[in-house]
C-alpha cells in the first residue's frame, strides 16, 4: 500500500491550509504503444510534440466553441476554489479548479491571444515546456470531471471540458493514460472494459441463475444474446464481475422477471461504460457507442435500458442519439434510452411490484448521488428527476432512509473520488484523499441516524467506496447497489 | 521491473504482474507472496490453482461469484464467500490472487 496519510475526518469540512505542490508527484502510469495504437494515438511522445499540442489546441478551439469561451471568460472570482473534493482532500492549491484550468489557459494565452504573444508575463501566459506538459499530466489526472465546481461558477465554466480537452491534446502527442486507454482497447477487441469474453460471460450468468434459484426458489433468467427480447440491457461489466455490483444485476433480473418483461444482455455490447468521454475523444466515444446500436439492431429489441453506471448514463442520456442514432427502430412509446431506475420507478408507481420493506429493516440507508447522473443528465419527465427517482425507489423498498447534508447531495453532490478515469491503483493516494468530503458527510449520518449502508447507482462509485471506506474506519461492504435493495424487498412468485 | 526467482529473471508490468502468462511456476507465486509478506498455505493454493484453471478455459479471471462458489465447493460452504477470500488475500482476491497466479490484472470499474 502506498505511503500516505488518510486525512482526518473532522466535525465540519474545513478548507485546508494550502500546501503548494504537495500532490505534484501524483501521476498515473503512462500508456504504451500497444494501448495507444488501437485508439489511433501515437505510441510515445512524438518528436515535435510542442507544435502538435499547440495545433491540437487550436483545432479544439475551432471545433468546440465552449472551450474557447471557457478559456476567455474566467475572471478569477474564486467561487470554485473550495468546491473541489481533490483540493479539500489534498490541500494542494493547484487542485483549486481555477488553478488547474490555468495550466491550459496560460498556454492558450501564449499562443492564441495577442497580449499573450506580445507581453506573456503581463497576462499570465506561459510557454508550453516539458515541465508544463508534466504538470498537465499530473493535475489533469487529479480532476474527475465531476463538474461540482461548475455549479458554483458564475460564468458556467465547465471544468470537465477543460480537463477532457487537455487529455485529448496529451493523447494526440502520445502521452496517454494507461488505465483508460487499455480499457477502451478491450471494448474494441472483446466488448467490455474487463475483457470478459462471451463464454465466460455466459458461464457467469448461468451461475447467477443457479444462485437466485437457490435463494428464492424462482427461475429468474439472466439471458444473453436472445433475439426478439423486448429490452436490451446495457450495463457496466463490473456488474458481472465484482461485488457489490453483481447484487444490483441480480436485482434488475428480478424486476424484469416480476414485471414479465422479456430482456437480454448482449455479448457484443457487454459494457455500458464509455471511457471515450473521460479522455475527451469523440471518435472513440462514437466507436464504443456504435456497439450498442449494432447489438440493438442485431437482437431486434424494442427498448434499450441502461444499468447502474454514472457516466454511461450521461453518455446515454445526453449523447447516444448524436453518437449512434437515429433510434427510429425502437418502440417510440418509451424514452430512448431508459434508465433501470426509471423502469423500476414506473413499475412501483403502477403497483406492478409487490414489495416487502421489512426485508431491508436491518439496513439504515443513505444515497450517494453520482456526479454524472446528478449534473449531466435527468431521469423521468420532471426537473430533478435524477434525484427524486432513486430516493423514491429506496423509500418504497426500505423503512429507514436518511439523506446526507444538503450541500453534499443533489446537484452539489461530492464525487466518490474515483470518477473520470481515475479508478486505478496507481492513483490510490489521490482516491483516498479525494473521498474525504463524502466520508465526512457519511460520518455525520452514521452518527446522527445510525446509517449503516451507502447506496450508489454507479459502478465506479461502488468500486471506489469498497476500496476507500476502510481507510476511514468503515467496512468495505457498507456500499451497496440500489437494485440489491430492490431485489431483496421484491416478493417473488413464479408468475406463469 | 523484472522479478528474480531461482536465478532466473521474469518480466513484469509496473505493478508486478507477470508479463508472460507461460512464465509462471509455483516458485514465482511463492516469491511474489513473500515480497508482500505473505506465506502461501494450501488454502491460498486452492484459489491460485482455480484461477489458473479458469483462466486457461476462459482467458479471463473468474467473476467474484464464480470464484466464491468454486472455493465453497472445495473448502466448505463457510469459506465460499468474499469475506474469507479477503482474509486470504487482503489486497483483494481479484487483484492479489491474480498476481500470484500469473494472470493479468482485471481492468475496468472494479
Amino acid at each position: 500500500m502506498a505511503d500516505f496519510k488518510t486525512p482526518e475526518v473532522k466535525e465540519y469540512l474545513e478548507i485546508p491550509a494550502l500546501e503548494a505542490g504537495v500532490m505534484s508527484h501524483s501521476a498515473p502510469f503512462v500508456s504504451k504503444e500497444q494501448f495507444q495504437a488501437p485508439l489511433g494515438f501515437p505510441g510515445e511522445l512524438v518528436d515535435n510534440w510542442q507544435q502538435v499540442a499547440i495545433d491540437k489546441l487550436g483545432e479544439l478551439l475551432e471545433t468546440n466553441r465552449g472551450l474557447q469561451v471557457f478559456m476567455d471568460s474566467c475572471v478569477k472570482c474564486g467561487a470554485c476554489t473550495d468546491k473541489c473534493h481533490y483540493f479539500l482532500g489534498t490541500s494542494d492549491p493547484r487542485n483549486m479548479p481555477v488553478a488547474r484550468q490555468d495550466l491550459l489557459r496560460g498556454v492558450y494565452r501564449r499562443y492564441y491571444t495577442l497580449p499573450g504573444k506580445l507581453f506573456p508575463k503581463l497576462v499570465g501566459a506561459m510557454d508550453l515546456t516539458e515541465e508544463v506538459l508534466d504538470q498537465w499530466y499530473s493535475y489533469f489526472h487529479q480532476c474527475s470531471e465531476c463538474r461540482r465546481c461548475s455549479v458554483f461558477c458564475p460564468y458556467g465554466i465547465d471544468t470537465a471540458e477543460v480537463t477532457m480537452a487537455t487529455r485529448e491534446i496529451m493523447n494526440a502527442v502520445g502521452k496517454g493514460q494507461k488505465y483508460s486507454n487499455e480499457i477502451i482497447g478491450k471494448v474494441f477487441k472483446i466488448g467490455n472494459n474487463l475483457g470478459l469474453p462471451e463464454p465466460a460471460l455466459r458461464d457467469t450468468l448461468e451461475g447467477l441463475e443457479e444462485e437466485v434459484k437457490m435463494d428464492t426458489g424462482v427461475d429468474v433468467r439472466y439471458p444473453l444474446d436472445e433475439k426478439g427480447a423486448e429490452v436490451l440491457l446495457v450495463t457496466p461489466s463490473a456488474d458481472f464481475f465484482a461485488e457489490p455490483h453483481v447484487d444490483g444485476l441480480i436485482g434488475y433480473g428480478k424486476v424484469f422477471h416480476q414485471a414479465g418483461i422479456s430482456w437480454t444482455l448482449s455479448s457484443h455490447a457487454s459494457e455500458a461504460a464509455n471511457f471515450g468521454l473521460f479522455i475527451g475523444s469523440p471518435e472513440n466515444m462514437k466507436r464504443i457507442a456504435m456497439r450498442i446500436r449494432e447489438a440493438a439492431l442485431d437482437l431486434g429489441v424494442k427498448r434499450i435500458v441502461f444499468g447502474e453506471c454514472g457516466h454511461a448514463w450521461r453518455v446515454a442520456y445526453s449523447f447516444l442519439n448524436t453518437l449512434a442514432g437515429p433510434f427510429d427502430f425502437l418502440d417510440p412509446r418509451y424514452p430512448v434510452p431508459q434508465h433501470i431506475c426509471e423502469v423500476t420507478y414506473d413499475l412501483i408507481q403502477r403497483g406492478a411490484l409487490t414489495l416487502d420493506k421489512s426485508a431491508n429493516d436491518h439496513r439504515r440507508v443513505t444515497f450517494h448521488d453520482s456526479c454524472n447522473v446528478a449534473r449531466a443528465s435527468r431521469m423521468g419527465d420532471m426537473p430533478g428527476g435524477q434525484f427524486v427517482i432513486p430516493r423514491e425507489i429506496l423509500k418504497a423498498v426500505c423503512n429507514h432512509y436518511y439523506d446526507m447534508a444538503p450541500d453534499t447531495i443533489g446537484e452539489s453532490t461530492f464525487c466518490c473520488g474515483g470518477g473520470g478515469g481515475l479508478l486505478t491503483d496507481d492513483l490510490m493516494e489521490l482516491r483516498v484523499k479525494g473521498a474525504l468530503p463524502r466520508m465526512q458527510a457519511l460520518k455525520h449520518v452514521v452518527e446522527e441516524h445510525g446509517v449503516n449502508q451507502l447506496v450508489a447507482i454507479c459502478a465506479i462509485c461502488k468500486s471506489q467506496f469498497s476500496k476507500v471506506l476502510p481507510y476511514y474506519g468503515f467496512e468495505m461492504d457498507q456500499i451497496v447497489s440500489l437494485h440489491q435493495l430492490v431485489g431483496d424487498a421484491l416478493v417473488m412468485d413464479s408468475k406463469q | 521491473m523484472p522479478i528474480e526467482v531461482n536465478g532466473k529473471s521474469y518480466e513484469t508490468d509496473e505493478e508486478g504482474y507477470l508479463a508472460n502468462l507461460n512464465d509462471w511456476n509455483p516458485d514465482l507465486a511463492t516469491a511474489m507472496a513473500a515480497a508482500d509478506g505473505t506465506t502461501l498455505d494450501e488454502n491460498h493454493w486452492e484459489v491460485i490453482n482455480f484461477l489458473r484453471e479458469y483462466y486457461e478455459e476462459y482467458q479471463i479471471a473468474p467473476a467474484v461469484r464464480v470464484l466464491t462458489k468454486a472455493i465453497g465447493k472445495k473448502l466448505g460452504p463457510d469459506k465460499g464467500n468474499s469475506k474469507y477470500l479477503y482474509e486470504l488475500f487482503p489486497y483483494g482476491p481479484a487483484k492479489q490472487a491474480c498476481k500470484y497466479a500469473g494472470l493479468p490484472k482485471p481492468t475496468g470499474c472494479v
